[in-house]
This record gives C-alpha cells, sequence and structure tokens, in this order.
C-alpha cells in the first residue's frame, strides 16, 4: 500500500535535547483489562501504557580553531564505523554555461583516484576489505561518504584524506561521467514520472532556475577537468566542510585522530551561493504529448514557503490531513472514493534556505484525465473555501505526534539531523520548536494557512499523457501551452 | 503494495558471516534476543528483542503470493493485500449487520452482470447495461455504510510510520513500525485483520489496482519489457506470470474469489509473524498469543504442483518502442534448497556487485557500451527455481543486441578460468559485511528474520547460507556456469529503439537522440 512521506518535514529532524516525548496513552480502563481478546469490541478499549523513558544520545560537537566543524556520535551495536563529510556548494551553484558539472566533479573526484592511486585501485583496495568510500553531488553541497568494518578503519581513513587533499580527476574517468550523464539525458523522455518532475519544477521555479534547469549535451561538453579542480580548490578547506561519524569507537580517541587530520587545515573564504530571485509560476494548463502510454500524469505546482516561515507547523498539520496518509483528502477521495487513481497527494513544500516546491499529483488513466483535474481541483477549493474538521485537525496532529519519537529511532538518524540544522543554520532546538509548534495549531490556523498559501488561481497545471484517449480536450480547462520536451542535439 | 521486485528485501538472503570477526553479533547473541514459538493454530509468531529506541517493527509474512494464482484470477494475491487495508467488521463500518447484506447483494449482481458479459454466444448489450446498472447501484448502496481508510486512520493517528505491504510472486508481507506501548494494539489491528477482514469497495479498489498496473507496467517501457521477458522464460511456472494480473483478470474477478483465496491460504499454518525491536520477548509473546491465537486453525494449503519444464531451446522478445533500448538475459538454475544455491550468490556478486564487477569492468568501464549492466542470482523469486539473470542498459548509440556478446563472453569466461582467489575471497568478505549493514535497523531484521522463518522454517538459515558461501571454490563456480549458461537454457528480452515514422511528431525525433 503505498503512502506518501510527510510533505515537507525531511524525516531526519532530531537535536540536541533531552525529550519528553509527546505521546498520547490510554490507562487500561476497567472494561479493557479483560485477560480475553474476545471481549474487546472496539480497538479503543486497547491499553496503552505510557512510553518507556527514553533519552537519546546526542553527538558530541567539536569546532576546530579553523572552523571545522565534528560531530561524533559513538554507537557500538554493530561493528561498523561510517561517515560523511559535507562541502558546501552544489549543482545550484554550477554556472548555466556548464550544467552536470556537479554530477561529473562528484563521479570523478572519486573514479579519477588520487595522485598516487588511480580509482580502479582504490576500487579493489576498498573491495577487498568490504569498505565504501563514495562521493555524490546535491543542490547545495557535496558528499564524501564512507563506510567500513571498525578494524579496517585506520586502512580506509587514509583514502578519504587522500581523496580531499590530493584527487587527480583522470581524464579517462571525467569522460566515462560524461559519457554516462549523456546517455541519462538520451533516456530522459522515456517515462513519464521522470518527465513530470522535471517539467513541472521548471514551471514552479522557472526553466532557468537553479532549481529547475537540467544539464544538456552542450553544457556537459562544455566541462572540463580544469573545472573540476578549480571547484575542488574552491569547495574543499576546513570552514566548509562538516564531518560527522558514527559507530563502534570511543569518541575522545576518535576525536583525537580527527583534529590530527584536520587540525592543520587552512581556512577559506567561506563559499556563498548566488542569491536567487523567485517568481511565481505562470498560471495555466500545460501539455506534454507521450502517446504510448495509458495514464496521465497531473502536477499542480506553485511556490512553497522556507522552512524558518512561523507558518510551517500549521502547513504541516495542513498538509499531513489533506495530502499526507491514508485518511488523507485526497488519498480517501480521489483514490478510495472514486478509484482514480493509485499515486495521489501533495502539499505545500518548505525548504531549508529557499521556497520549497507546492505540488499536488495524481496519475489516471488517459481516460479520466479531465475528471482527475477536476476532482483534485474541487478537493483544493474545498480546503481553501470550505474549512477543516476539528477531528481532521486532530487526527493529523495525533498522527505527527505519536509517530515523533520515530526521529530518534537510531544514532544515525540523531547525527544526521543535527548535522542538517547546523548546516543551515537552524537552531539547535529546532526539533522542540517543531513538537511544540504542531501541538499549538488549531482548526482557526490550518483554515488561515489555507488560504494563505493554497492559490487554486495560480497553481500551474501539467499533464503528461496520450491526448488522443482523454475524457475532454484540456482546452477546456482554458488555454493549453504544449511544451516541447524535444532534447536539444549534441553541438556538432 | 509493490507487486514486483522487491529486491532490496530479497537480496540480503544472500549473505553469509564468519563468527570469528563479528563477535558481537553471531548466531549464539541472536539465539539470546530471539524467541520462536509455533502457536496451537499453527501460527508461527518470532520476536526479537532489539532496545535501542522505544519502538518496534513487525513484518507480517503470508506464504502465499502470485505463484498461488491460477489462471482467470491472475492478479487475485495482489487485490487482497490491498483489501487487507479496508477494515474488518469493526472497523471501517458504521453497521456491519446492514453492510454485510448489501455486500452480498453487491455479488449478486457482479456474479449476474459477469456472466451475461462473458458470455461466447448471444451476449446482449442491452441486458449488460442493465445488469452493470444494477451492479453499481448495489455497490453504490453498500458504500453508505463505509468509513473510508479508518484502518489506516488508526494506524497512522496512533503514530505507526512506514504503513505498507507488498506482494511477490512467493508471498504477501505487511508491515509497519509503532512506538513500543502500542504493541497491544498492534496485536490487536493486525489479527482482527486478518480474522475478520471485510471485501468492502472491493470493485473501486479494483480501479486503483488498475492503475498500479498502467503505473507500473503498460506506460512504462522498462515494465512493459518484465512482463514479457519472464513470459518468454516461463512456460508453465506462474513465475512467468506478471504479479499485478492480466487485463482481463484484473477485469474480471470477484470479491467472492478473494474471500474465497484469503480462505485457503490465509490460514495460521500459512503465517508467520516477526516483531523487532524495544520489548521483552516474555512480556510480548503472551500479548501476541492472546490475539493472533484467535485465528481459526486450517488445514495447510496443498504445494504448488507446476514444476518448470527443463528448457531446451534460445527464447527471445524484442519489443520496438520508441524508447531507449534495455537488455535482459536469463537462465533457470535448481532451486534454493539445491546444494549448489550459494555457488549462484557468488557469482551473482562476482558478476554485478560494484565498480569491480566483471560486468561493470567489462561492459561499462572498458568497452563504454553501457550505462549500467548487473544481474540478480535469484529473479524473480527464492521459493521455486528461479532465474540467474543479466541485464545492461545500453550507452548513447548502442543497441540492446549489441549487449548480448560481452554478456556472454563473460559468462564463458566463467566457464573456462578460474576465478582468482582475492576475488573469491573478496567476495566472501563482502557477503560477511552486507549482512552486518543490515541488521541495524528494526524493519529490516523483521524482513530478514521472517523471509528466513517462513522460507526455511528457521530464521537460523540466514546464517548458515555463510558456511556455504565459504566453502564455495573456484571449481565450483567453473562447474555451475558450465552447466547453467549454455544457449539453449537462455531466454531473452530486447527492448529496441524503434525508428521515427515520417509522420511522427517532433517530440518524437528528440526522443531519439
Amino acid at each position: 500500500m503505498m503512502r506518501r512521506r510527510r510533505f515537507s518535514v525531511p524525516l531526519l529532524i532530531a537535536t540536541c535535547i533531552s525529550l519528553g516525548i509527546a505521546q498520547t496513552s490510554r490507562p487500561q480502563s476497567k472494561a479493557s483489562h479483560t485477560s480475553s481478546a474476545g471481549n474487546i469490541t472496539s480497538w479503543k478499549q486497547v491499553p496503552i501504557p505510557p512510553l518507556h523513558p527514553f533519552n537519546p544520545q546526542q553527538p558530541r560537537r567539536v569546532e576546530l580553531p579553523n572552523g571545522m566543524v565534528i560531530f561524533l556520535q559513538e554507537d557500538h551495536e554493530l561493528p561498523l564505523i561510517n561517515g560523511v563529510i559535507r562541502i558546501r556548494g552544489g549543482g545550484r551553484d554550477i554556472s548555466a554555461a556548464k550544467l552536470g558539472m556537479g554530477f561529473i566533479y562528484s563521479a570523478s573526484w572519486r573514479t579519477g583516484g588520487t595522485r598516487s592511486k588511480t580509482g580502479d585501485e582504490l576500487d579493489d583496495f576498498l573491495e577487498s576489505r568490504a569498505a565504501r568510500v563514495e562521493t555524490s553531488a546535491a543542490s547545495d553541497s557535496m558528499f564524501l561518504s564512507w563506510s567500513s568494518l571498525k578494524n579496517d578503519f585506520d586502512q580506509v581513513w587514509p583514502v578519504v584524506i587522500d581523496l580531499l587533499q590530493n584527487p587527480e580527476f583522470r581524464q579517462d574517468k571525467i569522460d566515462l561521467a560524461k559519457r554516462q550523464i549523456m546517455s541519462a539525458i538520451s533516456r530522459r523522455n522515456d517515462e513519464i514520472g521522470p518527465i513530470a518532475q522535471r517539467e513541472s519544477n521548471k514551471l514552479a521555479y522557472g526553466p532557468n532556475s537553479p532549481y529547475a534547469r537540467t544539464a544538456e549535451y552542450s553544457t556537459v561538453a562544455a566541462v572540463n577537468r580544469q573545472d573540476l579542480l578549480d571547484w575542488h580548490k574552491r569547495t574543499v578547506f576546513a570552514n566548509n566542510m562538516m564531518l560527522g561519524i558514527t559507530g563502534d569507537f570511543d569518541a575522545a580517541a576518535m576525536e583525537r585522530k580527527l583534529r590530527d587530520s584536520f587540525g592543520n587545515w587552512p581556512k577559506g573564504e567561506p563559499f556563498q551561493s548566488v542569491k536567487t530571485e523567485f517568481h511565481d509560476p505562470v498560471p495555466g494548463t500545460y501539455f506534454v504529448e507521450k502517446d504510448d502510454v495509458n495514464q496521465s500524469e497531473i502536477t499542480m505546482v506553485d511556490l512553497g514557503i522556507e522552512r524558518n516561515n512561523p507558518d510551517f507547523y500549521a502547513l504541516e498539520v495542513m498538509n499531513e490531513l489533506f495530502g499526507g496518509g491514508f485518511s488523507s483528502r485526497l488519498f480517501v477521495n480521489i483514490r478510495t472514493k472514486l478509484g482514480l487513481a493509485y499515486s495521489v497527494g501533495g502539499g505545500i513544500g518548505a525548504d531549508f534556505d529557499h521556497p520549497g516546491m507546492t505540488r499536488f499529483s495524481v496519475a489516471t488513466k488517459s481516460s479520466s484525465t479531465a475528471a482527475a483535474i477536476e476532482a483534485v481541483r474541487k478537493q483544493i477549493d474545498d480546503l481553501v473555501q470550505g474549512g477543516v474538521k476539528e477531528s481532521e485537525v486532530k487526527k493529523a496532529k495525533d498522527g505527527i505526534l505519536n509517530s515523533f519519537i520515530f526521529e530518534f529511532d537510531s544514532k544515525e538518524r540523531v547525527l544526521a539531523a543535527r548535522m542538517g540544522y547546523e548546516f543551515y543554520g537552524y537552531p539547535a532546538d529546532t526539533l522542540e520548536r517543531y513538537r511544540a509548534g504542531v501541538e499549538k495549531v488549531t482548526v482557526a490556523d490550518v483554515e488561515r494557512v489555507a488560504k494563505k498559501y493554497v492559490h487554486p488561481e495560480k497553481l500551474a497545471v501539467l499533464v503528461v499523457g496520450n491526448s488522443k484517449d482523454f475524457d475532454k480536450p484540456l482546452s477546456t480547462f482554458g488555454k493549453v501551452t504544449p511544451i516541447d520536451i524535444t532534447i536539444p542535439p549534441p553541438p556538432k | 503494495m509493490r507487486s514486483v521486485k522487491f529486491r532490496l528485501l530479497t537480496i540480503p538472503l544472500f549473505i553469509f558471516f564468519l563468527a570469528s570477526i563479528i563477535q558481537a553479533q553471531d548466531v549464539s547473541s541472536f539465539e539470546k534476543r530471539i524467541a520462536v514459538k509455533k502457536l496451537p493454530n499453527g501460527l508461527t509468531v518470532l520476536v526479537m528483542e532489539r532496545p535501542e529506541a522505544p519502538v518496534f517493527s513487525f513484518f507480517t509474512h503470508v506464504n502465499a503470493g502470485a505463484a498461488q494464482e491460477v489462471i482467470g484470477i491472475t492478479g487475485l494475491a495482489h487485490m487482497f493485500e490491498h483489501m487487507a487495508f479496508k477494515g474488518t467488521d469493526k472497523i471501517g463500518t458504521t453497521n456491519y449487520p446492514a453492510e454485510k447484506v448489501a455486500l452480498e447483494k453487491v455479488e449478486k449482481a457482479y456474479a449476474a452482470y459477469l456472466a451475461e458479459n462473458l458470455k461466447e454466444v448471444g451476449r446482449d448489450p442491452q441486458k449488460i447495461a442493465a445488469l452493470e446498472k444494477a451492479w453499481q447501484d448495489a455497490i453504490e448502496a453498500a458504500q453508505q455504510y463505509v468509513i473510508p481508510n479508518q484502518f489506516g486512520e488508526i494506524v497512522e493517528s496512533e503514530g505507526g510510520v512506514g504503513l505498507n505491504a507488498f506482494t511477490d510472486w512467493d508471498e504477501t508481507g505487511y508491515f509497519y513500525s509503532f512506538p513500543e506501548n502500542r504493541l497491544e494494539l498492534w496485536a490487536y489491528l493486525e489479527s482482527e485483520r486478518f480474522l475478520h477482514p471485510v471485501m468492502r469497495e472491493f470493485y473501486k479498489e479494483r480501479d486503483v489496482v488498475y492503475e498500479e498496473r498502467r503505473l507500473r507496467t503498460d506506460s512504462s517501457p522498462q515494465g512493459r519489457l518484465d512482463e514479457q521477458f519472464l513470459g518468454a522464460a516461463y512456460k508453465a511456472h506462474p513465475y512467468g506470470r506478471p504479479v499485478v494480473g492480466f487485463p482481463s483478470d484484473l477485469k474480471a474477478f470477484s470479491a467472492t474469489d478473494a474471500g474465497n483465496f484469503y480462505k485457503k491460504y490465509y490460514v495460521p499454518a500459512n503465517i508467520t509473524v516477526v516483531v523487532v525491536g524495544d520489548l521483552k520477548a516474555s512480556e510480548a509473546m503472551p500479548v501476541i498469543e492472546k490475539y493472533f491465537g484467535r485465528l481459526p486453525k486450517g488445514p495447510a494449503p496443498e504445494p504448488l504442483r507446476t514444476r518448470e519444464p527443463d528448457q531446451n531451446s534460445l527464447r527471445q522478445v524484442i519489443l520496438r518502442e520508441r524508447s531507449q533500448p534495455f537488455y535482459y538475459d536469463g537462465y533457470h538454475p535448481p532451486d534454493l534448497h539445491d546444494p549448489d544455491s550459494a555457488v549462484y550468490d557468488v557469482l551473482g556478486d562476482l558478476l554485478s556487485k560494484g565498480r569491480t564487477s566483471r560486468l561493470y569492468r567489462s561492459m561499462v568501464r572498458d568497452k563504454q557500451m553501457a550505462l549500467s549492466a548487473g544481474g540478480d542470482s535469484s529473479y524473480p523469486g527464492n521459493k521455486y527455481p528461479s532465474l540467474f539473470f543479466c541485464f545492461a542498459i545500453p550507452a548513447q548509440g548502442h543497441t540492446a543486441a549489441e549487449m548480448a556478446a560481452p554478456i556472454h563472453e563473460e559468462l564463458e569466461k566463467l566457464k573456462t578460468q578460474d576465478v582468482s582467489e582475492a576475488e573469491l575471497q573478496s567476495i566472501k568478505t563482502r557477503a560477511k559485511a552486507d549482512l552486518i549493514r543490515g541488521l541495524a535497523d528494526n524493519q529490516g531484521l523483521a524482513l530478514q528474520l521472517g523471509f528466513a522463518q517462513a522460507l526455511y522454517g528457521d530464521w537460523r538459515e540466514l546464517f548458515r547460507q555463510i558456511d556455504r558461501i565459504d566453502k564455495v571454490t573456484a571449481a565450483d563456480i567453473r562447474r555451475v556456469a558450465a552447466k547453467t549458461f549454455v544457449e539453449e537454457n537462455r531466454s531473452v528480452a530486447m527492448l529496441e529503439t524503434k525508428a521515427a515514422d515520417d509522420q511522427s511528431a517532433k517530440q518524437t525525433k528528440g526522443d531519439q537522440q
């Protein structure tokens, strides 16, 4: 049974406080105090004792004199040591002429090896120890991560340091990465889901936005080895990196090791992303023809909010009741009652340092495309105009608060959340604020934010599908703007 | 409701373990934390204590999947999985006695409609329309008693996360996680779900499932290829049929069919329940027994009779589509109880795991023909003889057909050249580490233990495979490769890019880039 995750809360929400986890419990009533399950006539009679007391272990935070921040989290359950270094600067910071460089950089950083060892030699060395050292690119950062059996840490750690200090970016691996990204470009119009994702991003943020633009053959071809070396130099220095490590080690001893490794690294000029301007999407109906499918992917988008918006908590509750789980309005009405879709959901998006993307989406058979658009629109209108019920708000809040404990269900998760908040400059008690914020949300709050942030008239509606089988022409909804997804050919 | 390829969960079964290296995680340390009990009604319960955080996860494994279907009801195991979210006689209804009567009327009306609609001679369109209307009216009448999705609503508002389920050919699985203080609530909800399931909203949900088919299969070039590949590789065994069902069956089977499937296969002897997390076995077991002990005993279903006959000819399917190419091939090996199962696991790893694997180095790194290449030692299932599977995603400018030669070249090498001791040792070490990496979360553990317990009757089998893999030699690999990778045992599926025709739109030409 598919369920979409809560739309905008990163799974990893946690911080350094000792928590009183909010939890409802239900004392054993006389009626339910029975040894026979047969007497139970309602789930409400099943007793729920108080939750075991729990103080999640917090990572130790160390800031080196050169500005590098390190988090250490001991976890002795398994004989492993895992870690990650997050480096500021990512895909959104790549120049428009060289899009794709983020992937090429992160791939060939690892596969291109170091001055003394080729990437293939590193592969053999690591695989024989069942260890991993990998690199990856995100919108705002690059990641270098590793995992090994604890006894192999002292052999694997020098590989991590060598990659940071002496990356070689060998040309054959740059070429391999470029061929791979070009192959991926050639495949990007094969499946409707990814087409809808890509094109709706462009509608929400604008086609040239750092949060929506895509690599092309020409921009990939423009990337050269010097670009990668320059990027590395520009981003890899002590106060632009954050390190998190977890596993079966002694934190004090590990801290010494890491201080030895990074203590004498120089500081640099902190990386700054260029400020981006955000504009509302142009409302209307947009269409991509795909004549080899029998299902339409419908996506309605708008700009969302930043995570530090005080209305965030009310929107979380609204998202939960509108497009969150099994009992949300979109799921119940579009899927369960109308049988129009397997996949349906959505809500107001929030991101840490820029507006998230509001997205409502549904996939339905070609012959109910218009019906599904109307049905989702009706739900959106009802949300804005019709208000919400007390019982819905309670149910949504209960769901968020009763499952809050899962934000702490592993030491690694607590570590990852802590790093995330630190990275984006959010306060250490962000999680506590989240819980308290959600607890305070009222029906009036949800109704107010629904009116303020859900804009039916401003939505850009994208349909990817097979128009000859639609129940009604899309022009029923007004002017239709066709989108040409032809892949621009490679430069000669 | 994943219906196909629940890979992440099945691959960890191909793992092994070296107790000397992992003192803290050997079998005896598991023994201390695991309790297994067969209840008087035949249901197996496994509890594992893992007090890392005040939460637990569970996995209900029902030993029935798409392989238990016959033609006419394909897709029904998966359909029942969806129905297990519809509630019970106490959850999801405002008035069960009245609803029950209304649902019986729906079934009668549907049977009449279907009989007329399926007539081979003398179908009467007017009569069909009238019967269809009567059926739809009956559905409408039953709907008035429904509280939609109340089961999921209770789980979610009580703090459940990851509420989900899957169906594959071998089994049907249900799982989610709860705070530890909801153990008894979980035991009540999960047992009620299989004690008193109600086939409400069946025909609307059948439409939802059909949308799932459109999503995963009909509207996806790769999904279309997957279906054709298994159809070519299996002539008799149900592994050749889609889990989600054939379109005609999806439009025909009834709530009565689903109820019959449930009665036959959802008997306690066919169910294994695994709970992992912050609980004490001595306290949890009685609670679980109190609720799950209520399921009435029933006869264990008959084992599947059909075995795939030996393949004696090369089989090949080619789809020509306006999308980029894919290449698959597969070979029938024996089943998991075969003494060579560990050899296949090693072979799968050797060919396809990571950047040191044979297929990556040959096809992605050196020949630069593929965007990615790999395989799986047991596809699509584990319970019955399954395929040794290889795939390649051609790099830009290469066709699917070009993938065959380099893959077969690697397979031939396995027959003629011994794998090096270092390579073999590396594979054994990796498998061990992968096992350990899979032990760090409740849900993953519940799934792994459940698969092992249900498939082999003993969770320890998870660790015994270790010893077998550890004993695999270079000679074993040559021997097994020689008997498996032969042309008459091969099934190939290729998706090739269809040339754009003159009338096609300009998008289409763009797709060819």
